[in-house]
């Protein structure tokens, strides 16, 4: 088995696989496609307990099974996972931890994305052997925003793990002993980590739940998209769950490179919390001294026909607007002669996740302010900077720290943006534009990864996503000054995106397929430019 | 001796001489009676020396496991890259089980003269004697003895004036019988629950503070100074080629002179039932007895005919355990015995194995509603079939102690069990 490398070669149900040195028996299957159960595992948390038994494996030679969670593999080790023996087990594990579990499934939060209702079900065990009584232990509130249902707890001790070994707050402890533990705080303290919210998304069952989750949904109604946090610069890949056009939750998604299974409980609450309020759902065009709805097409023309005039001015954008979006206002800045552009940057106090320090909550609480440089806008620190020039374009920052008479002396000023302030009503044409939940695009974190983000929510009446917006708006300025434009019109993101591109040196070689769900480093001066392969 | 009944033969005078003599705890009374002396005649012995002697004498580690004790020593590394520790195990909390807690309240310097003499062999200069929390005066005792041995040059920077420094604090733990489970004695001592946990990394790898650590038994630790004083063939003259040496019989239930009783090993288990300890109360036999405490399989009346070694009470179907052996006679019943020997074990679970957790809860719930009269047939078969689940399955041995009383219970007095449920049967609904 001399392959001239270091790679270990066992026999996992008959299948031969090659593993680098160190590698456990549990991963392994799983690169064979064998998914063996497990619960206090978790590959996020550093800790190997081998306590809940679920994976116990046959490994020929070993009298007993073994935990494959905690053997690492061996040259010539042979594993069954589904042995009689293994099965028998793991059968028996399932049976013991329904033993006084209260089976409330119908009303639970985790029904449906249950590790325990998972592994029942492939017991195909019809009967209960149980005849006596149920302890019950109720729940509590463990945290603040988090309530623990003790006799849902299969005492895999994840939370507690996770809070001592990754969040590096020995807040949690198993407490009393046997078939009494339960999960508490330790005397005296709070559950009060900025990154607590993690223990209810590896929880494995539904004991662990966020109270503003509780009652909310049916796991199976939630419609999910893959998407990065807003909340700061790091860009944790997160996955928005959606009920009725709706965000009701954001859970982490793996990105071994930004925030590995975690998220911070500022990201998970941010976006919910900004999704709400008044929108801008038509284009608006200021006829007479008023605003009035019009159509994309009238309201197209008739910015470009303003734009016309214009010559120099001032530009305000938001960080939470899409790489594409920055693109593309830039091109028509570039157009209209305005150099320059600002944008304003919320901050915070920085967090910093111990066991994984990579992830941090940041100080820069926007998702894309790396974005807005690449295309040339400045920080700025002042809230509301007075507009200059002839003309000002707004995009998507909503003026809301502004004052109502922002914005009213200036010659020409276009609005693309979602919500109406009233700074924003000085606007002589209003472009409603979608949110970042609403659209496809890209962000640019702190350390210049690009990253996609889906769209999670249908947008509100004839709002589209700015990218859309302003390259059909370039194309009707170009089409009046020499008619015709050399710019693509995109219809998707992955246009706008390749668009992009082309045009910025630092996204040379990249496109939306190649950067992929996990993102894409941007070339530094000299460097290529290489998207992670994960 | 033996205490609290005194029993002169040749034999019981190694571990139990002095029980019963209060002037004996004394460090004063302790050296009149030789106390000492196989400890000056340690430190003048290189490490490896002393673990030949006691790997010589086959003495076994009498915590319940039966390891050789030489060859746990001989496990730790020979040069030292830190520290090395030795915990004495005296959390003595197996149900029947009270023979440590005699040595130690009766003859404290014996035990930390065998901790000097194991720490020298083992290249330890800590000692950490693990000490059940409830063992109040004798915590006391312990306390005293061990102030004593400081202020006498026994313990600390220069034992018995050599050079060789060794420190011992005696920890007390909180009321946990899994904390004697040797790595669960270690997570305690740590700082942590006292949970077991996965071996390897094995003590003698990575134990107390990630440092190699031996642990040993209060009598196995005790048993040390006589072998190191008077050699190992001397030891050898007692027992079997496989067990020797001598063991103490901590001996309860319905008997009519219960207590310790230092034995040869191989004693006849009968011999020491009726004759050692008179038997059970005048006219009354003896149903069943687990000869070594509660986690070793149940002997009827008609299986005492065996010898009390490592392998003989094996091949008996039963273990030597911790030899403490709990006798029922026949007016004791044996499912209620049996419930309870379960809710023993149910409450000292630690909790992280699901086997354990929830089947010793479910075990003791299934008995108690037999023992009520409500059983049913099929109970039988779900008792054997978590006996199955409970064994070898989980990261320590608590499980499978359950097991071994349990699995024998219902092969050997399966009747008891079935009177219960026609019991329960004929009860008017």
């Amino acid at each position: 088995m001399t392959e001239g490398n270091d790679l270990i070669n066992l026999t996992i149900d008959g299948i031969e696989i090659g593993v680098e040195p160190g590698t456990y028996v549990i991963d392994a299957a799983e690169r064979t496609g064998v998914l063996i159960p497990r619960y206090c595992y978790h590959p996020g948390i550093p800790s190997r307990p081998a306590q809940c038994r679920v994976c116990l494996v046959k490994i020929e030679g070993q009298p007993k099974l073994q935990p494959s969670c905690k053997m690492t593999a061996q040259e010539g080790m042979v594993v069954h996972t589904a042995s009689e023996e293994a099965e028998d087990a793991r059968k028996a594990v399932i049976e013991l931890l329904l033993v006084n579990h209260p089976l409330d499934c119908p009303i639970c939060d985790a029904a449906g994305q249950c590790m325990l209702q998972d592994y029942a079900l492939e017991t195909e065990q019809l009967r209960s052997r149980l005849h006596e009584e149920k302890l019950v232990q109720g729940r509590d509130r463990i945290a603040d925003d988090i309530l623990y249902f003790a006799d849902r707890c299969i005492i895999c001790t994840r939370c507690v793990r996770f809070m001592s070994e990754v969040a590096g707050d020995e807040a949690l402890i198993v407490a009393q002993r046997g078939h009494r533990s339960v999960i508490d705080t330790f005397p005296g303290r709070d559950l009060d980590h900025p990154f607590q919210g993690n223990i209810v998304d590896i929880c494995p069952v539904g004991a662990l739940v966020h109270e503003d989750f509780l009652f909310k949904a049916r796991l199976w109604d939630l419609d999910q998209a893959a998407s990065i946090c807003p909340g700061c610069s790091t860009g944790c890949n997160v996955t928005i769950d959606v009920k009725e056009n709706q965000i009701v939750r954001l859970k982490p998604r793996h990105n071994p490179e930004v925030n590995s299974y975690w998220m911070c409980d500022h990201g998970r609450k941010h976006l919910v919390m900004s999704n709400r309020g008044e929108r801008a759902e038509v284009p608006l065009i200021r006829r007479d001294g008023r605003l009035g709805a019009a159509d994309w097409s009238d309201a197209l023309a008739w910015v470009a026909d303003h734009l016309l005039e214009v010559t120099g001015g001032d530009a305000v954008v938001s960080p939470e607007a899409a790489n594409e979006s920055l693109f593309f206002l830039r091109e028509l800045l570039d157009r209209l002669g305005i150099g320059g552009g600002s944008f304003r940057v919320p901050t915070g106090e920085e967090v910093t996740l111990a066991g994984f320090p990579k992830l941090a909550l940041r100080a820069e609480r926007a998702p894309n302010a790396a974005g807005a440089e690449l295309f040339g806008f400045a920080r700025t620190d002042d809230p509301a900077p007075s507009p200059a020039g002839a003309g000002l374009i707004v995009l998507e920052d909503p003026l809301s720290d502004h004052e109502p008479e922002w914005g009213e002396d200036v010659g020409f000023f276009l609005y693309v943006g979602g919500r109406l302030s009233s700074a924003a009503r000085n606007a002589h044409a209003v472009l409603p534009v979608t949110g970042f939940a609403e659209m496809q695009g890209s962000f640019t974190n702190f350390e210049g990864r690009v990253q996609r983000f889906d769209q999670a929510l249908q947008p509100p009446g004839l709002a589209r996503p700015a990218w859309m917006i302003l390259s059909r708006l370039i194309a009707e300025l170009d089409a009046r000054r020499d008619g015709e434009t050399a710019i693509e019109t995109p219809l998707e993101a992955r246009q706008a995106f390749s668009a992009m591109a082309v045009a910025t040196p630092e996204l040379a070689g990249l496109d939306w397929d190649s950067i992929g769900p996990k993102g894409a480093r941007l070339a530094a001066a000299g460097e290529a430019v290489s998207a992670d392969v994960t | 001796m033996a205490y609290p009944y005194r029993d002169d033969r040749e034999t019981t005078t190694i571990l139990s001489r002095h029980m019963g003599e209060p002037e004996a705890r004394s460090l004063s009374g302790w050296l009149e009676r030789g106390g000492y002396e196989a400890l000056r005649k340690a430190v003048q012995m290189e490490p490896d020396e002393i673990t030949d002697v006691v790997k010589d004498s086959g003495l076994r580690g009498r915590g319940g496991a039966g390891f050789p004790t030489g060859m746990k020593w001989s496990f730790m590394p020979s040069e030292p890259s830190g520290p090395h520790y030795l915990c004495a195990n005296a959390d003595e909390s197996e149900p029947g089980a009270f023979k440590d807690r005699e040595i130690m309240r009766w003859t404290p310097h014996l035990l930390i003269e065998g901790c000097l003499i194991a720490a020298r062999a083992i290249r330890a200069s800590h000692v950490y004697l693990y000490v059940r929390g409830e063992f109040f005066p004798v915590i006391r005792i312990l306390n005293q003895a061990v102030v004593e041995a400081y202020e006498a040059g026994y313990l600390g920077e220069s034992v018995c004036g050599t050079g060789w420094s060794c420190d011992l604090t005696v920890h007390i733990g909180a009321g946990a019988y899994i904390a004697g489970e040797e790595t669960g004695l270690m997570s305690s001592l740590m700082g942590g629950r006292a949970e077991p946990w996965m071996k390897p990394p094995f003590p003698a790898q990575r134990g107390v503070f990630g440092a190699p650590t031996t642990v040993n038994n209060v009598e196995t630790l005790a048993s040390v100074p006589g072998i190191v004083m008077n050699g190992s063939a001397w030891y050898r003259q007692w027992g079997s080629e496989k067990s020797p040496g001598t063991k103490l019989w901590c001996c309860s239930g319905n008997l009519t002179k219960p207590g310790n009783y230092e034995l040869e090993l191989g004693f006849p288990l009968g011999e020491i039932i009726h004759d050692v300890c008179g038997g059970p109360p005048e006219g009354r036999k003896v149903k069943a007895v687990l000869p070594g405490g509660s986690s070793t399989a149940f002997l009827t009346a008609d299986e005492l005919d065996c010898v009390t070694t490592y392998e003989g009470l094996l091949e008996a179907g039963s273990a030597l355990g911790t030899a403490s052996p709990i006798v029922l006679d026949e007016t004791a019943e044996i499912v209620p015995a049996m419930r309870r020997i379960a809710q023993f074990y149910a409450h000292e679970s630690c909790g992280q194995c699901v086997q354990c957790r929830e089947g010793t809860a479910w075990i003791t719930k299934i008995l108690r509603r037999i023992e009520e009269g409500d059983g049913e047939p099929r109970d039988l078969d779900t008792l054997y079939d978590l006996c199955d689940q409970l064994t070898g399955r989980t990261i320590c041995v608590l499980a499978d102690s359950v097991v071994f009383p349990l699995r024998s219970s219902l092969d050997k007095f399966r009747h008891e069990y079935e009177a219960l449920m026609r019991r329960g049967a004929s009860v008017p609904t």
